[in-house]
């Protein structure tokens, strides 16, 4: 293997910082989604990095339940935008003042 | 050092998760979204992983980003291209995103992993499959409990129930 473990390293860290970029700057709440899907993508990157070059398998079952637990927050996620949308017919995520349903 | 197809790998996942942030239409960014869970999978193919980029094509591109384009093709069009963006808040977050890269990087290059390579043999998925029966089967068994969960809260939360009330009183 020709790669080393500092490559995968600093890709995951590239992503986690436009992720947080993301998070911090967008106001769109799709928008902050798909930033939270790619802070996820590079803890699970580490995961399997760090457990590749261990060599370990822990860090492979860690990452699928992380996945896993992705998809759960990712459905729940997109309810609560629709239910929102739906109350204020807008994705602005300034907009959504009250927590009346 | 990397090789080709790394370098070719992160440029896809980096450009298309940039692009998944800054493209003007929603629709595009969730295809560029797609764009940066591929690479990802592939990162995790070139990591000896076989398994988990399998698991990470299947629920990831065939099932969250299909979701999300469907829930963007839900909304309103000019919210499609919707974007309200404070001038100085995007130079905060861009000074951010800068200072955190360099600070981790730093960190990172600092601590001694800089040049740890492998040849130990991948690790096989039996293992893995083994891991979950064994030693984690109570975490398989809540995780599996959490995602019926969500699904049914999901359902629950995006019901409408006006339409509901209509239907009964006709």
């Amino acid at each position: 293997m020709s790669n080393e473990l500092i490559d995968f390293v600093i890709v995951s860290i590239a992503l986690l910082a436009i992720g947080i970029y993301g998070v911090s700057v967008k106001r769109n709440a799709i928008r902050m989604l798909f930033a939270i899907e790619i802070i996820i993508n590079a803890a699970n990157l580490n995961l399997v990095a760090f457990a590749r070059y261990i060599p370990n398998s822990k860090g492979q079952t860690f990452a699928l339940f992380s996945i896993a637990i992705a998809a759960a927050e990712v459905a729940v996620g997109l309810a609560l935008i629709v239910v929102a949308y739906r109350m204020y017919k807008n994705v602005d995520i300034a907009e959504f003042r009250s927590l009346k349903g | 050092m990397a090789d080709a197809v790394f370098l070719a790998i992160s440029v896809l996942t980096i450009g298309s998760a940039i692009a998944a942030l800054e493209v003007r239409s929603l629709i595009y960014g969730s295809i560029s979204l797609m764009g940066t869970l591929g690479g990802i999978a592939g990162y995790f193919l070139l990591l000896d992983s076989p398994f988990v980029a399998m698991f990470q094509i299947a629920v990831y591109i065939g099932s969250i980003a299909v979701l999300i384009l469907f829930t963007v093709m839900l909304v309103r069009r000019q919210l499609i291209f919707f974007k309200v963006e404070d001038k100085r808040r995007r130079y905060a977050g861009v000074g951010l995103m800068l200072v955190m890269m360099v600070a981790l990087g730093a960190i990172i290059l600092s601590s001694g992993i800089k040049t740890i390579q492998t040849d130990a043999p991948p690790i096989d998925f039996r293992t893995i499959g083994e891991d979950f029966l064994t030693y984690y089967w109570p975490a398989l068994v809540l995780m599996a409990l959490i995602l019926a969960s969500s699904v049914i809260g999901a359902l629950t939360l995006a019901r409408r129930e006006d339409i509901e009330n209509e239907q009964r009183t006709n």
